[in-house]
């Protein structure tokens, strides 16, 4: 696995992968879209609006489990203090933030038919709001600190302390009585969602897992190509002729 | 003696924040200024403003918090001081939490002091001044103890002031929900005061343990 942290090696590797992986996200999205839109039966209560639940429901696993991907890459940027790690840390914050706004879009159109409002101040959808909220301020910290490396590790430390939401997003169905109903899938006592209409949302939750990795895999390895490109500006800059003194160029990559 | 350098830090930033520029008192002048302005926004309707008093003193109190602190680390970092306390043998944890709480005596413990003379401007009745104090009194400390974090995160930024707020913000919403609830359930018949407010103190106490060691790492990190 560390072999194929070392940015020379990651790559190549994202190059062989990504086809595939491309390929795979196009396919598990036609079936679910197939899936959510023709073959799953309209929902005896609540009619067709029940089909946004396939794109609802899997942005909303999506939004948390790239938090949980941040939080991984935190963990190894401040303990390992792994260059890699600092480059799929911010890849991730804006591919979770769009995830959660879709969450919360899909979610306020699902409401309006169905609660009759666009929103409510429930303690699911709040503390969604404030995990949109933290993914915009952890982007508003990359974007202010210049020196990439420290505002990697500011970031992280933001984002482990962020980590208590998380939790907070996923039991507070449990723990308030709240407008929004409680987990019908991922149950100690199995799903209470008709396999009909399971099958769908699983392949949908497949082809947004697919989805994510393609994004973050893509805007990691850009992180890193814009960080050379950024490098090798800064040596031309300061007219240097072969790619050496590394000490000078972290002089002046503070400086800028 | 090994309480002696934590001490001595103490009075220093007592010391400090009492001389001119150090703007101790600049937070309760902007909490009254804050809960001036609210009636003129809402209309001066007693009842509404009693109603909703305790959720303006919150936000007033939770406004004036931020608002000394983004000079809590960075005033040390640009005289130096931040350099010596980061290298000193006591441990960085404990001096964050010894300036934590200078921070929350200065600026935090007088709005506890001053939220029931406000409560009365704002209509509120006996009890419900007695819970908007109380809950003030054992939320602010978290509010200074998170804010902390955003002050060490921004410590080496020029204008980190707003950065700041965008960060700590969304963290101090729980905090915030249930301050507000325990003061609104002070005056309440029907919701008992007791368990938003020991789940207020809980949080208190949970950042108290939980947030030195945020932001001594993210000083460690980010004043590299």
């Amino acid at each position: 696995m560390w072999k194929y942290a070392n940015p020379t090696f990651f790559l190549p590797l994202v190059a062989t992968l990504l086809p595939w992986l491309i390929g795979a996200t196009v396919a598990a999205f036609a079936i679910g879209l197939w899936g959510a839109f023709f073959s799953a039966p309209a929902d005896y209560q609540q009619g067709e609006t029940v089909r946004i639940m396939y794109i609802h429901v899997p942005a909303a696993w999506l939004s948390m489990f790239c938090y949980a991907t941040m939080a991984a890459s935190a963990l190894g940027t401040l303990v390992w203090r792994h260059p890699l790690a600092d480059a799929a840390q911010k890849a991730a914050a804006p591919i979770g933030a769009a995830f959660t706004f879709i969450c919360l879009v899909t979610g306020s159109l699902w409401g309006k038919p169905m609660w009759g409002t666009w929103w409510v101040w429930d303690a699911r959808l709040t503390s969604v709001l404030v995990l949109f909220v933290i993914y915009l301020g952890l982007i508003a910290l990359w974007q202010t600190i210049e020196d990439a490396s420290r505002a990697a590790r500011g970031a992280a430390i933001l984002t482990l302390v962020g980590v208590v939401n998380l939790p907070i997003i996923k039991f507070s169905v449990d723990w308030w009585n709240t407008l929004h109903q409680p987990a019908s899938v991922f149950r100690m006592s199995g799903p209470t969602i008709a396999p009909s209409m399971l099958w769908p949302l699983l392949v949908m939750g497949i082809a947004f897992t697919l989805l994510f990795t393609t994004l973050h895999l893509m805007a990691t390895r850009n992180e890193i190509l814009r960080r050379r490109a950024r490098r090798l500006a800064i040596q031309a800059a300061s007219g240097e002729t072969d790619a050496q003194p590394t000490h000078r160029l972290t002089m002046t990559g503070g400086a800028q | 003696m090994s309480a002696s350098p934590l001490a001595a830090l103490f009075s220093r930033e007592i010391r400090v924040a009492r001389r001119i520029g150090g703007g101790g008192t600049m937070g309760v002048i902007f909490f009254l200024i804050l809960v001036t302005i609210v009636p003129f926004a809402i209309g001066p309707d007693l009842n509404l403003l009693s109603r909703i008093g305790p959720a303006i003193l919150w936000i007033a109190a939770l406004l004036a918090t931020l608002l000394g602190l983004d000079r809590l680390f960075q005033a040390d970092q640009e005289d130096g001081s931040l350099d010596l306390i980061l290298t000193s043998d006591t441990p960085l944890e404990l001096i964050v939490l010894v300036k934590c709480l200078a921070h929350w005596v200065v600026t935090g413990l007088p709005l506890v002091i001053a939220a029931p003379l406000f409560g009365l401007m704002l209509a509120l009745d006996p009890q419900a001044l007695w819970g908007v104090t109380l809950s003030l009194l054992a939320g602010t400390p978290a509010l200074a103890l998170l804010g902390a974090i955003g002050a060490a995160l921004t410590v080496t930024l020029r204008r980190g002031g707003l950065l700041m707020a965008i960060l700590i913000l969304p963290l101090a919403i729980p905090v915030l929900i249930f301050g507000v609830s325990a003061a609104a359930a002070s005056f309440s018949a029907t919701t008992p005061f007791l368990p938003p407010f020991l789940i207020l103190c809980a949080l208190t106490l949970g950042t108290l343990a939980a947030a030195p060691f945020a932001v001594a790492a993210a000083l460690r990190h980010m004043s590299e």
